[in-house]
């Protein structure tokens, strides 16, 4: 106890006797003060647990009442999503199978330009090109999802309908394509900042045996940055099976179980935006759906979201 | 050395370059993809929909006939939905990133907060539209109003926020605290006096991004049941219904921007798709413009401090 001793004492209010002068006592209001500002801004930074646990209540309090209805097996493996029809199936398959179709569209556009753009700019590009570069792709990342959506429609199908004469109006390969032009920002930008993390020592190495720019870039940047290359690529997935707008416009809103991209289809996301544009009362089993769906996009977005956070932390290279 | 053991060395180092130069390419052309979409885009909507940018598009309500139709409601519901998130985010968001820089212990509570608040980012927007129809909308009673979206807004750009204000404390040298505490100032007053104001672009910049995201967050705010036709505005204060008090606007019905375009892009008719591109500029605009003001603030930031 004697260090506790030596330091300078802080004086609670109820520690003062009564003949303290006017200036001590002053400062253990001083400290009530601190403490009820600690507690203030401690309350607001515990409510984002809140937040987490109010989502999670709602969704399983909400989609609990639903699998009271529906048995478990049938919303796994039944083949029909028709809640709304007088003959209802709950089939969530059938929208799974639209959120991985377009996400593996997004995700082949996304990834290979994603990676290039950030090896380019962590070990190519001169110092202006990035400044410009960077910017550049935060606007791009920024555009609203909405916007997206109406150039996948009004735009892209167009386009591809003239080389694929035989492609729907509203198809999931337009609305994939263009969001994965909207997952490049993510999975560049953090793969850019896991590449130049790398130590400047082992690219100085490599280059000291005769290696190329490409090599370096290949051989040694990208094996150490790995871990956060990964966690950027499982950002981008997560993105693309969270992506809402982009697939309600330009992707048809019919369920559909394919995992063709040239057909309509309707995912998670775009059910339930469906649904909200409907007049659907409050209890009902339509209703209870898009919480039973919400709740199989959270756990899906939840498992993609604790993997990357295992991989930068198991996989983090410490030099 | 053999000349032709030169000549093979040669041969390599060629094929090398000649790959790096390759590479450089392939990455400006990547880089090209993103540009060349992006002004695709921009152009593309501003041929379809400036023409129909005339003062009459800003200042009338939508309407059943395409050409008279405008964006009143939507541009007056979008400004007071974004009145409230700022309101509800940026004291929420700022008191949580100063605590977690100055204040917290490192303890599994803090833990906790931090996991919690990079598992908040990576939310879908949509499920937090689920959890405002459930809580704000049937739960508090705020009904499909300009309150609960404002709130759940407010909810979504919370961890841009919070990241952004530990970003701009971490900034901040540690001998600005240790100067502050060594004069006897507390806590309290080392935030109030010193890491605040010097953090405050930086702050800034992440309240502008994060606004700008949320200007365009479609998603959620359908989930929670806004009208796509609203002929109507919010009472102005003391004009609604008596009592009719200043908030009463905060329960209107309401619309804004992105779910009127996406009304307009959902209908077939041509003409209805000529006013969505003119509602889409204006909204790419106005989300253009805060990027462009936040990357403005960032650069006069870095340009100006210099510790």
């Amino acid at each position: 106890m004697s260090a506790s001793a030596s330091m300078p004492s802080r004086p609670g209010a109820a520690s003062l006797g009564s003949g303290v002068s006017d200036r001590l006592s002053k400062k253990a209001s001083r400290h009530v003060k601190e403490r009820i500002i600690e507690a203030l801004l401690f309350s607001a930074a515990a409510f984002s647990v809140f937040v987490t646990v109010a989502i999670v209540y709602v969704l399983v309090k909400e989609s609990w009442v639903f699998f009271e209805t529906v048995p478990l097996s049938d919303f796994l493996f039944d083949t029909q999503w028709t809640p709304l029809f007088d003959d209802a199936h709950y089939g969530i398959m059938v929208l799974l199978s639209g959120t991985l179709t377009s996400s593996a569209v997004a995700l082949v556009v996304a990834i290979p330009l994603g990676t290039i753009i950030a090896l380019y700019l962590s070990e190519f590009a001169g110092f202006k090109v990035r400044e410009i570069a960077k910017p550049f792709l935060e606007l791009l990342g920024g555009v609203p999802t909405i916007v997206y959506g109406y150039f996948a429609l009004t735009f892209l199908t167009p386009i591809l309908q003239r080389i694929y004469p035989d492609l729907p109006g509203f198809n999931l390969l337009s609305a994939g394509l263009v969001m994965g032009i909207m997952i490049i920002p993510y999975v560049a930008s953090l793969s850019e900042d896991a590449m130049r993390a790398v130590p400047m020592s082992l690219r100085e190495g490599s280059y000291a045996m005769g290696a190329t720019r490409l090599q370096t870039a290949l051989w040694v940047v990208t094996p150490a940055a790995t871990s956060g290359i990964a966690s950027a690529y499982i950002l981008g997935i997560s993105r693309a099976v969270g992506e809402t707008m982009i697939l309600a416009v330009a992707a048809g809103m019919q369920p559909n179980l394919t995992f063709n991209p040239a057909e309509p289809g309707a995912t998670i996301t775009s059910y339930i935006v469906q649904v909200a544009l409907g007049d659907l009362p409050h209890g009902s089993i339509g209703y209870q759906t898009i919480f039973a769906a919400g709740l199989t996009l959270l756990l899906m977005t939840l498992a993609f979201n604790l993997l990357g956070y295992w991989l930068r932390k198991r996989f983090r290279e410490v030099y | 050395m053999k000349a032709a053991d030169i000549d093979a060395i040669r041969a390599i180092i060629t094929r090398a370059k000649r790959w790096d130069l390759f590479f450089s390419l392939l990455g400006i052309l990547s880089l090209m993809v993103g540009v060349l979409t992006f002004t695709v885009l921009f152009v593309d909507m501003a041929i379809q929909g400036v023409p129909r940018l005339n003062l009459d598009f800003f200042t009338s309500f939508p309407s059943r006939k395409a050409a008279n139709a405008g964006i009143l409601s939507a541009w007056v519901g979008t400004v007071l939905v974004m009145v409230l998130t700022a309101l509800a985010a940026v004291p929420l968001g700022v008191a949580a990133g100063v605590y977690l820089e100055e204040y917290a212990p490192k303890n599994w509570i803090t833990d906790i907060i931090e996991i919690n608040i990079s598992n908040l980012a990576g939310i879908p927007s949509i499920v937090y539209g689920l959890l405002a129809l459930g809580l704000f909308v049937y739960y508090f009673g705020f009904g499909q109003s300009i309150l609960s979206a404002g709130l759940t807004l407010a909810l979504l750009i919370l961890p841009v926020i919070i990241v952004a204000t530990r970003e701009a404390i971490r900034a901040i040298p540690q001998s600005i605290h240790e100067g502050s505490y060594a004069c006897g100032a507390t806590t309290w007053q080392t935030v109030s006096d010193h890491i605040l104001p010097y953090s405050s672009a930086g702050i800034l910049t992440g309240v502008i991004i994060g606004m700008a995201r949320a200007i365009g967050e479609t998603a959620p705010i359908i989930t929670i049941g806004a009208l796509t036709f609203i002929a109507f505005l919010p009472p102005a204060p003391f004009t609604g219904e008596p009592p009719a008090g200043l908030f009463d606007w905060i329960f209107a019905p309401f619309t804004v921007m992105p779910i009127q375009m996406f009304n307009w892009t959902s209908r077939p008719e041509a003409a209805f798709t000529v006013n969505a591109a003119a509602a889409g500029f204006v909204l790419v605009f106005m989300t253009l413009a805060m990027n462009g003001l936040a990357i403005y603030v960032r650069y006069r930031l870095r340009k100006n401090i210099k510790w």
